[in-house]
């Protein structure tokens, strides 16, 4: 009981939601969450998992933005169509490809697979918020230096995986960068170049 | 005016001297002996900061407001006849605005599964999704048929009854024009091609041959699946049309729109600022910027469409399949005598499916028959793939070309060797190949390692084309304040190719790459050329050269009056004018720049016909017309574990030509794209149609396989410096040439590794595992 209290009062993923949604009431599990969660300006259980919004608030690279969002709203169409930051791509819409990697709360999620209702109160790091204004990154000078890229589609989605990989490994070896890759899709196979600019940034040469 | 200029052309430092007629407002082609600052050097992209920021909007990022979002409503079934749609429930739906169909008049055939029908746009995404539940189709279904041995059955049902329409595009490969009285069923009329006799005499003679293989080849499809989908928005204001395109060529967009809206080409404008990804598929309008284009018309409102990857799988075109039976015989010493080919594909219900080129283009064979036939299927239409027809051509032929080799017990690069004689670069690329891979060290026998795990070494050529167009024309524009901007329309798909403009114009300039602003992928901004057939920077740079050569001399004539000299005796490097006998007489560009007359000029260099043809290498007949062909090889090293058959690339050794190379940093890139490419093709990739029920199975990214990083290999490339003369940059291409020779190149390895070969595509565990104990 008490590994499900801290659960729903602390992280509510969309695995877990559709697990509670079967199982119980639905009403009854979203709406501790939410109401714990995400601030939800909800009286009743029913307009939580309808198409009208839910006002939550999201700490988007440091930013704070008041926001409602449908239930069903993932975090990339959250992101892209309601906050404006395009930077974030969807690719294949299914969690398959990596394009649409974003950071939350210091684990990397692909963007298109999880609920933005899930991510509010949450710190989320997009491409957007890796630049200090006009500086780059190191990772991301590194990717420009090494051409680490191409057409550029896949490269926010690499760029952040390569960042939740340095943040938590800072000198990682190559298999740990192919690994930390292993879910970004980049079909202009610009891959030799990624691992040559994480292992530069990181201090290693590489390949 | 023309004027004569001598130059120093050859590959590598084998230079001759040639005295060449070049027009007088072109500068001296760069030669074999010029020492030059950027090009041929390492400049990190111009537009890299905004990639890696995530500030570079593509099509899909696109937001002008009061858009409305739309997609196609397509109908699951591979063969059908349409005789009524009712929209009417739909029109009422929530959010919706606007309904076209995509063929005014019923009945419409479907020809293939997920077959657009019409378009809804709303105001959400989740609008239209609603909305297109609501659609109801009333259809007859049809006998069908999606595979390529099937479809050439006497009983097969026919995709086409009746008249073939094409869906023409640039850069598809026309093959003829269909003749449905020699088209067999589905079978279109064979393309045959004969050289020293005819298709009896050929074949027979392979037959008595003493030395002479045999054998089948199967390759597979592949979808594009560039990460960006096809997809427009478009906008009208009053009767001008602007569309932003994720596509390779803004001006074939521009073409079509106009032609099927019938509106005046001056009407229309394409915008591709950055561009997802495209390997041939990404041309023309299509249907989707046909059916934005309209709802944007009928509801006043922009109005944007991109397809969903389910929709660039099933329908935003492919590589076609191939089936290819091959013949070839050679003499005791080794000399090849005679080959024959016979070739079927199927480009779905498209054509292009030709495998041949590559037989007819790399080894000099006396007697040569081919012959390439499309095959018709119930399957989404191909569109030209990165080197259409050579992937699967080379496979196949490179696999033979081998098997020869190992059968009359000689070296396999030697044999290739001898049979190339008259490619001057080819024959480069076998001595720096065989001795930066080892070649030497390899074990002659096949099937040497005592396993479990086998490796093995093999190598193959590929070839392609130098392709360009005329009548490019690239402006430079230089500001008081000394800024400088170069304009054209032409598109950067991810290729560099506005990175690699700045690096011409800068070193003709004497400024730095990253001092040019370059403006592209707007057609208000000039021709410029698509971004197909790996022509964009042969066709580009000479008019951007040009264009700053202009501007330079008129930079120095502007300093003359000032330095009191004359322009023909001043020079400009590093961002300062100087007398070149006295250069302590100088002026910076920006002091110079601040005296141009007016403040501001502009100067515009046209792409024109290359001052002389290249010389070096053999010309082939290609799609109509000869062209000089581009030498390159690939070697591989790959292990096999013989108990899972699993196959794992170590190693590819990658040599290439294509002209001067013009920023060495991006040619790698696009070199080690084309070799990942080819690897994922090699073992990977494969569209598999349920043939019962004629739909795609896996139209995603989980189930579709692409390589990723943990399957990509030790890459290792070399370019070589080849100085031609033929136009003022002397570049070539290098997209296609780069993947086409992958696959066959593993698979010659793998039969080094396990005496077996895999002639089937792609390679999986379970074929080898099949040929080890069959």
């Amino acid at each position: 009981m008490e590994e499900k209290k801290n659960l729903s009062q602390k992280e509510i993923s969309r695995r877990s939601f559709l697990k509670g949604a079967g199982i119980a009431s639905v009403g009854a599990v979203i709406a501790t969450t939410a109401s714990v969660d995400i601030k939800a300006d909800t009286k009743n259980d029913s307009d939580v998992i309808g198409k009208n919004g839910i006002s939550c608030e999201f700490d988007v690279n440091g930013k704070k933005y008041a926001q409602k969002v449908p239930p069903r709203t993932t975090l990339a169409e959250l992101l892209r169509e309601d906050l404006n930051l395009t930077g974030t791509k969807v690719v294949c819409d299914r969690g398959a490809c990596g394009a649409c990697t974003v950071i939350v709360d210091g684990k990397s999620v692909c963007s298109c697979m999880t609920l933005a209702i899930d991510s509010a109160g949450k710190k989320i790091e997009t491409i957007e918020g890796l630049a200090n204004g006009d500086e780059l990154h190191p990772l991301q000078e590194a990717f420009v230096n090494h051409d680490a890229l191409q057409c550029g589609f896949c490269t926010p989605g690499m760029v952040m995986s390569c960042k939740n990989l340095l943040d938590h490994n800072a000198q990682p070896t190559l298999p740990e960068v192919r690994k930390a890759v292993s879910g970004n899709l980049c079909r202009c196979g610009t891959y030799p170049h990624v691992f040559k600019a994480v292992m530069d940034v990181s201090g290693k040469k590489g390949e | 005016m023309a004027k004569e200029v001598k130059l120093h052309i050859g590959v590598e430092n084998d230079l001759e001297e040639i005295k060449v007629t070049i027009p007088d407002d072109s500068p001296k082609p760069w030669d074999g002996k010029d020492k030059l600052k950027f090009v041929g050097g390492k400049t990190p992209r111009l537009d890299g900061k905004e990639k890696v920021t995530g500030n570079a909007k593509y099509t899909f990022d696109m937001k002008l407001s009061g858009t409305l979002h739309a997609k196609f409503f397509r109908l699951p079934c591979p063969s059908a006849v349409v005789t009524k749609i009712d929209t009417s429930a739909a029109e009422k739906a929530p959010g919706v605005k606007g309904i076209v169909l995509v063929q005014e008049t019923l009945p419409l055939t479907v020809r293939y599964a997920d077959q657009e029908l019409l378009a809804i746009a709303a105001e959400t995404a989740h609008q239209v999704d609603e909305a297109l539940k609501l659609v109801k189709v009333e259809y007859e279904k049809r006998p069908f048929v999606v595979d390529l041995a099937g479809a050439q059955k006497s009983d097969a049902p026919e995709v086409f009854q009746g008249k073939f329409e094409r869906d023409k595009e640039v850069g598809q490969i026309e093959v003829d024009e269909d003749n449905a009285g020699q088209r067999r069923g589905n079978v279109r009329a064979p393309q045959d091609y004969t050289k020293g006799g005819t298709k009896e005499e050929i074949e027979q003679f392979i037959e008595k041959s003493e030395f002479s293989v045999s054998a089948t080849y199967q390759t597979q499809v592949q979808t594009h699946s560039a990460l960006e989908t096809h997809g427009v928005v478009a906008n009208w204001e009053g009767d001008h049309l602007t569309v932003w395109a994720s596509t390779q060529g803004t001006f074939s967009v521009l073409g079509e729109l106009a032609q099927v809206l019938k509106i005046p080409q001056t009407n229309v404008r394409v915008i591709t600022d950055y561009m997802g990804g495209g390997f041939g598929a990404k041309f023309g309008a299509g249907p989707f910027g046909i059916a934005a284009a309209k709802l944007a018309k009928k509801t006043g409102r922009p109005v944007k469409l991109m397809f969903s990857r389910r929709e660039e799988h099933v329908s935003g075109g492919n590589r076609p399949s191939s089936m290819q039976t091959l013949k070839i015989a050679t003499n005791k010493s080794g000399k090849l005598e005679a080959l024959s080919l016979v070739s079927r594909g199927s480009a779905g219900i498209s054509t292009g499916a030709g495998t041949s080129a590559p037989a007819k283009g790399i080894y000099e064979c006396p007697k040569i028959y081919t012959q390439d036939a499309d095959v018709f299927t119930n399957a989404g239409p191909s569109k030209a793939f990165r080197a259409p027809g050579h992937p699967q051509g080379i496979f196949a032929l490179e696999q033979s070309i081998d098997d020869l080799a190992y059968k009359i017990g000689m070296d396999p690069l030697e044999f290739r060797k001898i049979n190339t004689m008259n490619h001057d670069v080819r024959q480069k690329e076998y001595q720096i190949g065989a001795e930066k891979f080892a070649w030497h060290k390899r074990n002659p026998k096949v099937n040497a390692d005592k396993g479990p795990i086998k490796t093995g070494m093999g190598m193959a050529n590929s070839v392609w084309y130098y392709f360009y167009g005329v009548g490019y024309q690239a402006t430079i524009k230089v500001n008081g304040d000394g800024s400088v901007e170069l304009l054209n329309g032409t598109q950067d798909i991810g290729t560099g190719s506005r990175t690699a403009m700045a690096v011409v114009a800068a070193e003709e300039l004497g400024l730095k790459p990253h001092d040019i602003v370059v403006r592209i992928g707007d057609t208000k901004l000039g021709f410029g050329p698509p971004s197909g057939g790996s022509q964009t920077t042969a066709g580009i740079t000479p008019a951007v050269r040009d264009a700053a050569y202009l501007a330079k001399n008129k930079m120095l004539e502007i300093a003359a009056t000032h330095l009191n000299a004359t322009a023909q005796e001043l020079d400009i490097r590093d961002g300062v004018i100087f007398v070149t006998s006295d250069p302590t007489r100088k002026l910076s560009w920006k002091k110079v720049a601040s005296k141009i007359p007016g403040g501001t000029f502009s100067v515009m260099g046209e792409r024109k016909k290359d001052h002389i043809d290249i010389k070096g290498a053999p010309a082939v007949h290609f799609l109509g017309r000869n062209f000089y062909t581009i030498g390159g090889m690939q070697f591989a090293e790959v292990e096999v574990d013989t108990e899972t058959g699993v196959i794992k690339v170590k190693r590819i050794l990658a040599i290439h030509d294509c002209g001067r190379p013009i920023n060495r940093l991006t040619l790698q890139s696009q070199l080690n794209g084309g070799i990942i490419q080819g690897v994922s093709y090699a073992l990977f990739e494969q569209r598999v149609i349920d043939r019962n029920h004629g739909l795609q199975v896996n139209p995603n990214l989980e189930q579709y396989k692409i390589a990723g990083s943990m399957d990509i290999p030790e890459i290792e490339t070399i370019v070589l410096d080849t100085n031609r003369g033929n136009s003022s940059t002397g570049a070539q291409g290098i997209g296609e040439p780069a993947t086409a020779p992958v696959a066959a190149a593993i698979a010659n390895a793998v039969y080094h590794a396990i005496g077996v070969r895999i002639r089937d595509l792609p390679m999986t565990p379970a074929k080898v595992l099949e040929a080890l104990h069959s």
